[in-house]
């Protein structure tokens, strides 16, 4: 008779919310495999019916403290396009900038703090700071030029108060921007040296043969704005995402799980950015990349940690061409006038793919909301993840297979936040 | 050398978005620093680690909507010598408080495919209607300054010099011209907890609220000056309703201003 074996993982660390792992095998039979989401859903669709659409983009950043421009923006292009309003410009690089400020921000907190412990063998990158300082030093610095973009453009770290629907509440002059260029160049060197480290980490073989789906952009490397591509031919406008796209619930998780109509599991992220769009990444971006070996596609999830860093190199170059080109505009925000309408917007979170949806009365009043976030998007693809690699590793002990599957399931750094609050409710009134 | 043990440092996460306890790791150039003085024993966001027992300062984040939250954080309590709330939704019930004035009903018809699968509570409440609070820091997010003032209040058994004067101070402090004076811009600065350093004025914005009412607001006079602006009430109640909705100063005259 085979023997049965549980691993379970009821609170996974270092991750941004609050999940949980259920393996049993039976033998070398997976018998039962969950990713569970038991964050609390806080029913931001819920509460976002009646209120102004100008006010989607400060409580939508709500969502989530890791990536609230992500948000913002997502919002601002949703209640843009019912408008019929577009951004160009200067202010389309303003959000392309404060963009970059985010990535690195939330790439660096991943890349060092949550991700390069599990394969350095620490508990966190406090731990890991007695052995690496240098490494952990370095990561603080660049997650603070991260961080000072957005308080440059935004106001603040977290939750800036400068993105409005149309624009911007005021635009920063060019010497305030000038003002971020030495340390931007410094962390250009230093995310092209992290490359170099974390390409050397050591990696399980394993890949997947997925459907990678991104926002692509036929002139830059997507980020703000694009169609939904993937790479076995999806190419859809992101109003066209509902008829391609669907959601169901399960009891395990308070985050709805996303899958492609035509098929089951995909994935978002920097891998499927990386996948779909590499040809438009910057020069030295390109150039570290292939020092790295990443070749065109990489579809090993352990090695999403050094696609994140490619990621950052381009933020830092990028960054760096905005403000070298940046005059500044001569209005901070274009008047955007409500009409009854209906609104899409997506952008590519630092997890991926970020959809909202929204219809608007003719007051300018939220009538309907629709958020769907990267996590909830991966999670069908993390438990496929789980389920392909334990095949041929049931001998591993316990712990380091418990192991090895938290670390697969943080190499998509997941933001469970994010994912649970889109959800509508039962009451319990007790 | 005297050595003592080392303070040590839990973080709690309840309903929330995670930037308060992100703040704790913006604080880029003090974190190794703040490592240094103080045991991080339990921060789940940052470390695998669980050091068990007691800690001698607990971080709580988010505010409670469920009856297993509202159980947990009775436990966090017992096992904390001094409990500090971080934001907005720990201090205030959050952003997820407006479910507090939803129509259950009207709710309960956009119920989702399984709604049998969700467990929570009718409403989003701050930490302090379940467990005696020591201090609130407030703010969506929190200043990660004051953060620091309150962990160096801690180990030196002084009380965090966290002023409660209104935004209206720091803009002056900061030498901003009055947005709503100067620009007619409706501002919330006269009501509001100081903190956050007078941003949105110094953006050409006004005050949205987001760190919750200050000592004695007076929000009868805010009104007052808003309606010179043409700002309707229903427009009032909406600015009194984001992100620190069910404090009571704010929920009290959100509830006035309605009707």
């Amino acid at each position: 008779m085979s023997t049965e074996r549980e691993i379970a993982v009821d609170y996974l660390a270092r991750v941004e919310g609050e999940g949980a792992m259920y393996l049993k095998l039976r033998g070398d039979e997976v018998e039962d495999l969950k990713f569970k989401i038991f964050e609390p859903p806080r029913f931001f669709e819920a509460f976002l019916r009646g209120r102004r659409f100008s006010e989607a983009p400060d409580i939508t950043a709500r969502i989530c403290g890791i990536c609230p421009i992500a948000y913002q923006t997502s919002a601002c292009n949703a209640m843009e396009q019912a408008a019929g309003v577009q951004i160009t410009g200067g202010l389309r690089d303003l959000r392309r900038l404060i963009y970059c400020g985010e990535w690195i921000e939330s790439h660096v907190l991943h890349v060092f703090f949550l991700h390069a412990p599990d394969f350095l063998g620490y508990d966190s990158a406090i731990a890991m700071a007695s052995d690496f300082p240098d490494r952990v030093q370095t990561g603080l610095r660049l997650k603070k030029i991260g961080n000072r973009i957005m308080s440059v453009v935004g106001g603040r770290e977290i939750h800036p108060i400068n993105i409005r629907i149309g624009g911007f509440y005021r635009t920063p002059t060019k010497i305030e921007l000038d003002g971020l260029v030495p340390e931007l160049e410094w962390a250009l060197e230093a995310a092209a040296d992290t490359a170099r480290w974390v390409a050397g980490f050591s990696f399980p073989e394993f890949e997947r043969d997925y459907e990678f789906v991104a926002l692509s952009h036929p002139e830059e490397y997507a980020i703000q704005q694009g169609r939904i591509a993937s790479n076995r031919g999806l190419d859809i406008a992101v109003e066209e995402w509902s008829e391609n796209f669907e959601e169901s619930h399960v009891e395990w998780s308070n985050a709805l799980h996303a899958r492609l109509k035509t098929g089951g599991s995909y994935h978002v992220g920097p891998m499927a950015r990386y996948a779909l769009n590499s040809d438009r990444l910057t020069p030295r971006a390109r150039d570290v990349a292939e020092e790295a070996g990443l070749g065109q596609v990489c579809s090993n999830p352990f090695r999403s940690i050094v696609v994140r860093v490619i990621e950052i190199v381009f933020a830092c170059e990028e960054a760096l061409r905005l403000i070298d080109g940046y005059e500044r505009p001569p209005e901070p925000f274009l008047d955007v006038e409500p009409r009854q309408a209906v609104g899409f917007g997506a952008s590519e979170a630092p997890r991926g793919l970020l959809y909202h949806r929204y219809a608007i009365d003719g007051e300018g009043a939220i009538t309907e909301a629709h958020i769907v976030p990267p996590t909830s998007q991966n999670q069908l693809s993390i438990e496929d993840d789980l389920r392909a690699y334990v095949v041929g590793r049931t001998h591993l002990p316990d712990a380091e297979l418990q192991w090895q599957l938290e670390q697969a399931i943080r190499s998509y750094d997941p933001c469970i936040s994010c994912a649970t609050h889109f959800l509508d409710l039962t009451l319990d009134r007790g | 050398m005297i050595t003592t043990p080392r303070p040590r440092l839990a973080v709690w996460k309840f309903a929330s978005c995670d930037g308060c306890q992100l703040t704790l790791l913006d604080v880029e150039d003090h974190l190794l620093d703040v490592a240094g003085v103080i045991d991080i024993a339990y921060f789940p966001e940052a470390t695998k680690g669980k050091i068990e027992g007691r800690y001698q300062l607990s971080l709580v984040e988010g505010s409670i909507t469920t009856a297993h939250d509202a159980r947990r954080i009775r436990e966090v309590r017992e096992i904390s010598e001094t409990l500090v709330t971080i934001g907005a939704c720990a201090t205030a019930g959050g952003i997820q408080a407006l479910r507090n004035w939803a129509d259950v009903d009207e709710f309960l018809r956009i119920v989702y495919a399984e709604p049998s699968y969700i467990d929570t509570l009718s409403t989003s409440t701050p930490i302090e209607d379940h467990v005696p609070v020591d201090f609130q820091l407030r703010g969506c997010p929190i200043s990660k300054h004051q953060l620091i003032e309150v962990i160096d209040a801690f180990l030196h058994m002084r009380k965090p010099n966290i002023p409660g004067h209104s935004v209206c101070v720091e803009c002056k402090l900061r030498g901003t011209t009055c947005v709503m004076v100067a620009q007619g811009i409706p501002c919330m600065g006269p009501i509001t907890h100081a903190g956050c350093g007078a941003i949105c004025p110094a953006y050409d914005r006004g005050c949205y609220g987001c760190f919750g009412p200050s000592q004695a607001p007076n929000i009868d006079s805010l009104a007052a000056w808003w309606k010179q602006l043409e700002v309707t009430d229903v427009d009032l109640v909406r600015a009194l309703r984001t992100f620190n909705a069910y404090s009571p100063e704010f929920r009290e005259a959100s509830e006035a201003y309605e009707h």
